[in-house]
């Protein structure tokens, strides 16, 4: 493993201590260090727990938390909920499909926002409602929904010229 | 001295408790009073957060949708002048328990048992729980009981699993502490994928310390010295309180070596879940603690034989370990007051959908249908009709509105074809289409299937498919036979309890809307006027403001209009594809 992050990862496997069952956890570290699960990482879980890098990527295919492709800026997670499905999440999830010009598991071109929507998040009585991040957006509808996310969009775009200056 | 108390659940915070916080706490320096602040946990009335409450002299005074304004009024008015603001307050507990205040039908009719804590308590602090009455369960069992005689106390308070399937608790624990082994595990199921269910997250996040006592009696009981939780990923805020909960229950000695000075040992750990709901069911759940594919193992053997790692284990849910300090502390003759014969204590459901009140409450067992919605939810949102209530998320099913007398226990639900489940209360009005419904679970449990069952895996698209099509308004007469023909097959041959139930949400639409299913395919109608192909849209003046952006969208030129003139979609050439009311940007298309 080449570079300073990379190395920071092998640090904190360092502590694993052969405990059977911590698979899932590492994965977990491996995907909240990197944004996603790289090649590089599977392969290195590999050779300390000594599972196949078969099995484990059948581990990682079965649980719908992990990724294998990075993932944008913003991770956006619409409810789709029964909840919010009664209140029209349906149209909210078109409204930010077509806002953002993406389909739902999709990554923005500008690699800004991710879009998935997830079963419940249990906040079903402000709903229709969507997570952007760790902040959960409620009592939405496809007008404010189209705001909020402009509001990121022009965070983004400012944060980028920021950093080109 | 006053405490105040910012409710800071999941709800709270998604409705802006956090800057209700901050704002009350930059009060408290530069003007001091004498209070001090505290966070707590949901105390039910998610429809009112952000909540906060000023606590003095034995009086409770709550008020609702707390915004940083409102904070800053109530600092100076109550905090620091003691007047009570009326027009605010959603509870007003006075001396001596008489309750006031706009929200007064909601909490009167509850019997707080598992919420005990959860609204009250700083859900962080372990004195706060143990100034409640918090580990005196713990005590009692292990200083003056033995393993049988706590067994035996569950058993008589006729607790069963809130997890679903409602199985004895006292029997489940006594099959575990008959295995000889010297190695067993408890578990709790913190997994919680029911859509529309937000029970456990509550009490994890509101009172993490009732759940790791309810385990570390059960560990005693059964003989185990190790627990594991197995939370939902997408519960952080559990996550992070449990892992609070857990040091300082260490600290005090509670968990670890020689607990309470006695030889009894126990610990805990806690392990994430990630992303799956077949992982609720047990077996599958083990599975995934041992770090492989969540996928459902053959039972028998039972968990009690070989459970986690091959060894007996004992899993409940969040909310029967909730129950247990509760029933060691006052004892099984008091909880089994409340219920009915066969459904003893309480049940927290979680009301959302259209009902007004959407949120927790805890109510005896045995309560009707008909009071829960309209007596603790207060009703249906904007005076719509109550057509239906969904039970059991995707295991459930949806009871009509004349099987609202119906009371909730064990024994009447399944009879409606509906299951307990664990909690969800998903109410719905004339505008949610049956049809829909169903299709929206099949997508569900489709999706969700591990994929080790052939029926589950390929019946359950098989029948989403087919609701698909009827709600597009392609069905045909066939559908209804080939819906029931497949939901027999699946039920029958699948292993666990996903495949088994996951057409219950069809059936039961099926059984009690089959009329709504007919106007789809016969008369291409969607009666609820929901679907969005069996709908006509239309624009509402009042709300257009002529900004194109509709017109531009539509894929068929069926929008005409000036710029900044109110536009109208020609029906004739409208394909309903729905665009027009995902892109506006002033909520001004409508469906009817
Ligand atoms: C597909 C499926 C999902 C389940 N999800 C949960 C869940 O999220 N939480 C839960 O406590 N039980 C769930 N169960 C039930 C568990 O298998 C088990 O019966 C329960 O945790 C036992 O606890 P109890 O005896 O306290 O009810 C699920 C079962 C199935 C078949």
């Amino acid at each position: 493993m080449a570079d300073q992050h990379d190395a920071d990862f092998t640090f904190r496997l360092w502590r694993y201590d052969g405990e059977p069952g911590e698979l899932i956890p590492l994965l977990q570290s491996a995907q909240e260090h990197f944004g996603y699960i790289p090649r590089r990482a599977l392969k290195y879980i590999s050779s300390v727990t000594n599972v196949p890098e078969s099995t484990i990527y059948g581990v990682i295919t079965f649980y719908s938390q992990f990724r294998l492709q990075p993932m944008g800026q913003h991770v956006i997670r619409v409810c789709a909920g029964t909840a919010c499905h009664v209140a029209g999440a349906t149209n909210l999830i078109d409204a930010v499909q077509d806002e953002l010009g993406i389909e739902v598991g999709g990554t923005t071109a500008d690699g800004v926002f991710t879009l998935f929507t997830v079963a419940c998040l249990g906040c079903c009585s402000l709903a229709p409602v969507m997570m952007v991040d760790d902040e959960t957006h409620g009592r939405l509808s496809p007008a404010t929904v189209r705001k909020i996310l402009r509001g990121y969009r022009r965070q983004a775009a400012k944060q980028a010229v920021a950093e080109q200056v | 001295m006053s405490k105040i108390y910012v409710g800071m659940g999941t709800c709270g915070l998604s409705a802006g408790a956090r800057d209700t916080y901050d704002t009350l706490k930059k009060l408290m320096g530069e003007a001091p009073a004498k209070a001090d602040l505290h966070i707590t946990g949901c105390i039910g009335m998610c429809y009112r957060e952000p909540l906060v409450e000023i606590r003095d002299n034995g009086t409770r005074v709550i008020y609702g949708e707390v915004t940083p304004e409102r904070a800053e009024e109530i600092y100076k008015r109550h905090v620091q002048n003691r007047e009570i603001i009326d027009e605010y307050v959603v509870l007003h507990e006075k001396v001596g328990g008489e309750l006031a205040g706009s929200e007064t039908d909601f909490i009167a009719p509850q019997e707080r048992i598992v919420l005990r804590n959860c609204g009250t308590i700083d859900p962080e602090s372990i004195a706060d729980y143990e100034a409640a009455g918090g580990y005196q369960g713990l005590r009692k069992a292990l200083l003056n009981m033995t393993s049988e005689e706590i067994i035996a106390e569950v058993k008589a308070s006729g607790l069963r699993g809130r997890g679903g399937a409602g199985f004895p608790t006292g029997l489940k624990w006594s099959f575990a502490a008959g295995n000889p082994s010297n190695r067993k595990f408890v578990v709790c199921n913190a997994d919680e994928g029911d859509p529309g269910a937000f029970m456990d997250r509550s009490v994890l996040e509101g009172d993490p310390h009732a759940v790791l006592e309810g385990m570390i009696i059960c560990g005693r009981a059964i003989g185990a010295d190790f627990g594991y939780i197995y939370c939902r990923a997408e519960y952080p805020l559990a996550i992070k309180r449990l892992n609070i909960a857990i040091a300082s229950a260490r600290e005090k000695g509670y968990l670890g070596k020689h607990i309470l000075g006695t030889e009894f040992n126990f610990d805990v750990k806690i392990k994430q879940g990630a992303g799956a709901f077949v992982c609720g069911e047990e077996t599958a759940l083990f599975a995934s603690i041992e770090g492989e594919r969540g996928m459902p193992r053959i039972r028998p053997p039972f968990p009690a034989e070989k459970g986690l790692w091959q060894k007996p284990t004992n899993n409940n849910n969040v909310e029967t370990y909730a129950n247990v300090p509760w029933i060691i502390t006052r004892g099984a003759k008091a909880y089994a007051a409340y219920g009915t014969e066969k459904s003893r204590g309480t049940k927290v459901f979680a009301l959302a959908g259209k009902v007004r009140h959407g949120g927790l409450a805890e109510v005896p067992m045995g309560m009707s249908i008909r009071d829960l919605v309209f007596k603790v939810g207060g009703g249906i949102k904007q005076d719509k009709r109550f057509k239906a209530v969904q039970m059991g998320g995707p295991s459930g099913g949806c009871i009509p509105e004349h099987l609202a007398d119906t009371p909730v226990d064990f024994e009447n639900i399944p009879q409606t074809g509906a299951i307990m489940g664990s909690g969800g209360m998903v109410v719905m009005d004339e505008t949610t289409c049956m049809v829909d419904i169903a299709r929206f679970f099949l997508d569900f449990t489709q999706a969700e299937s591990c994929g080790k069952c052939t029926f589950c895996r390929i019946g359950t698209l098989r029948m989403l498919e087919v609701l698909e099509r009827i709600t597009r308004g392609e069905g045909v007469p066939e559908d209804i036979e080939t819906l029931r023909q497949l939901s027999v097959q699946i039920k029958e041959s699948s292993l666990c309890g996903l495949g088994q139930t996951a057409p219950n949400p069809v059936l039961t639409t099926l059984k009690y809307f089959l009329d709504e299913y007919r106007a789809h395919i016969e008369d291409k109608k969607c009666p609820a006027k929901s679907c969005a192909a069996l709908v006509d849209y239309f624009i509402d003046p009042e709300k257009c403001v002529g900004c194109t952006v509709c017109a531009k969208n539509c894929p068929v030129d069926a929008i005409s209009g000036q710029p900044k003139q109110v536009h109208v979609i020609d029906q004739g050439k409208c394909v309903k594809c729905g665009k027009c009311i995902s892109s506006c940007n002033f909520d001004a298309v409508y469906k009817d």
